[in-house]
């Protein structure tokens, strides 16, 4: 079948998909976007995150046809056209939050999400926000850094009426 | 593998009628796991996700109608002050991801003697609406669960929505894993006073084939609430009265030993569980008036 949406605000589509495939094998294998990991394919992990029409899922866990029409973001939108880091990416950057790197772009976009939602996150939010992404390196404490230090920037940088630090949008 | 996406929910069950073996689609926590890993080839994937009608909620006397496709994340973001142990039932489920995808009636779908909702819908009081081209009809949540992973629908049938008894009184939801997020239930205790009828409903999941209430012990509590006039006066049961309706929870359950958890260390957990909800949703009584009347 063929399966058209709009990915990072560009529409896109695919064809020969096969109706039981996920919408991670999508990404990676039809249009050319590794940046969703693939580990576990089975929800655990959280190294496919990415966003459908806005909520964070597990991109594994989505059949590839209920994908149609929606928007799906992935990792690959975060930086700018010139490869600028997006503030939460530099500030995993910063913090030492990337060690092998596998976790981060499901990370990342369990983060902007949570930030999305919740500009002054607690302890405990953040904690729960990325509880469904595991990371094999780094023992999560410099994740929180990386979290709190770019909230913290938010809240300092003067807002910007076209939807603040995200480069996309 | 065909892909079929109804847009109207007569479409649906018209979809199902010619084509029983077509497998519902909901949130595809459990069944995108079973195609990925080559456990299920279905020939036609029905996804309902995107049926209006199965995607609402909304209150009705006394009670919550869930549709099909409303995620978890909606029951806790929603629902929490109508159906408590629900809700706290779905927080506990997966992770953030799961929750924005998993549905009740996927959960009902599944029949996973672990799975979280069920003890909470057994407790509160629930039915599930089902249909099928030749009618709807409604099945009481205690008799949906047939065996392990096995329900009461008909091939050609559908979940349309769960309805749930509003709360009227505390509701507690308690389960043991290895973690916080993202742990299958080790067993899970639901508890709901209902100061209404002067009843009190508990479930267990995880302990048993099925999901299932503990009726003797309900029905011990009940008694010894009704003697000691407990309802009226806002006492606390007696702990020794306490005590026996842990054990008697834990009585009601046939568990097995496998990886998550030994048969004897389910039926200890259970225990724990039964009194630890007991005893939070009786300190969570809205105090009694003077006279006695419930405040
Ligand atoms: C990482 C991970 C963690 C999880 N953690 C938990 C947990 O903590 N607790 C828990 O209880 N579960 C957990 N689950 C299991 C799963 O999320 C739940 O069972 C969830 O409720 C399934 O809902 P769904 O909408 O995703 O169902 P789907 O996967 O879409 O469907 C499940 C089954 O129900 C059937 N079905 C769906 N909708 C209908 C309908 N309308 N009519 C008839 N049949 C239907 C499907 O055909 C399928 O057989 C977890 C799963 C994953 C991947
Ligand atoms: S690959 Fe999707 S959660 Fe692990
Ligand atoms: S940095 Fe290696 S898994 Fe997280």
């Amino acid at each position: 079948m063929r399966l058209t949406l709009t990915v990072n605000g560009r529409p896109t589509s695919a064809d020969h998909v096969w109706e039981g495939e996920s919408l991670l094998y999508v990404l990676r294998e039809r249009l050319g976007l590794p940046g969703s990991k693939n580990a576990c394919e089975q929800g655990e992990c959280g190294s496919c995150t990415v966003r459908l029409d806005g909520e964070l899922v597990c991109a594994c866990l989505v059949a590839a046809g209920q994908a149609e029409g929606a928007e799906v973001r992935t990792v690959e939108g975060m930086a700018g056209p010139d490869g600028e880091l997006s503030p939460l990416q530099a500030a995993f950057v910063e913090t030492g939050a990337v060690q092998c790197g596998f976790c981060t772009p499901g990370l990342l976009l369990a983060a902007e999400e949570l930030l999305a939602r919740a500009p002054h996150p607690g302890d405990a939010d953040i904690r729960e926000a990325l509880a469904g992404n595991l990371c094999r390196c780094t023992g999560y404490e410099n994740i929180l850094d990386a979290v709190r230090l770019a909230a913290s920037r938010a809240a300092q940088a003067p807002t910007d009426p076209n939807g603040g630090p995200d480069h996309d949008r | 593998m065909e892909f079929l996406r109804p847009a109207t929910w007569r479409e649906a069950l018209a979809v199902k009628a010619a084509h029983p073996e077509a497998v519902p689609l909901a949130g595809g926590t459990d069944l995108m796991v079973e195609i990925n890993f080559d456990r299920r080839r279905p020939e036609i994937l029905l996804d309902l996700t995107r049926v209006p009608e199965l995607r609402a909620w909304r209150a009705e006397p006394g009670a919550v109608r869930i549709g099909a496709c409303v995620p978890y994340r909606t029951v806790i973001d929603r629902m929490a002050a109508e159906l408590p142990a629900l809700a706290q039932a779905a927080r506990t489920v997966g992770s953030p991801q799961i929750r924005n995808r998993g549905t009740v009636a996927g959960n009902l779908g599944s029949a996973s003697p672990a799975g979280d909702a069920h003890p909470a819908l057994l407790a509160a009081g629930a039915r599930v609406e089902v249909a099928s081209a030749r009618g709807t009809r409604t099945v009481p949540v205690e008799e949906f669960y047939l065996g392990p992973k096995r329900n009461a629908l008909a091939p050609d049938e559908l979940i349309h929505s769960v309805v749930v008894q509003r709360a009227t009184g505390p509701q507690q939801f308690a389960k043991v894993g290895s973690r916080n997020a993202m742990v299958i239930a080790v067993c899970a205790v639901a508890l709901a006073l209902h100061p209404d009828t002067r009843t009190v409903r508990t479930a267990v999941g995880s302990a048993a084939p099925t999901p299932l209430r503990a009726t003797g012990a309900e029905e011990f509590l009940t008694g010894v609430l009704a003697e000691g006039d407990h309802w009226a006066t806002g006492r606390p049961p007696p702990p020794a009265a306490a005590a026996r309706f842990a054990e008697l929870v834990a009585a009601a359950c046939s568990p097995i030993d496998d990886v998550r958890g030994s048969a004897d260390y389910r039926r200890h957990a259970v225990r724990v569980l039964a009194r630890r909800t007991l005893d939070r949703a009786w300190r969570a009584r809205p105090r009694p008036t003077p006279e006695g009347a419930p405040a």
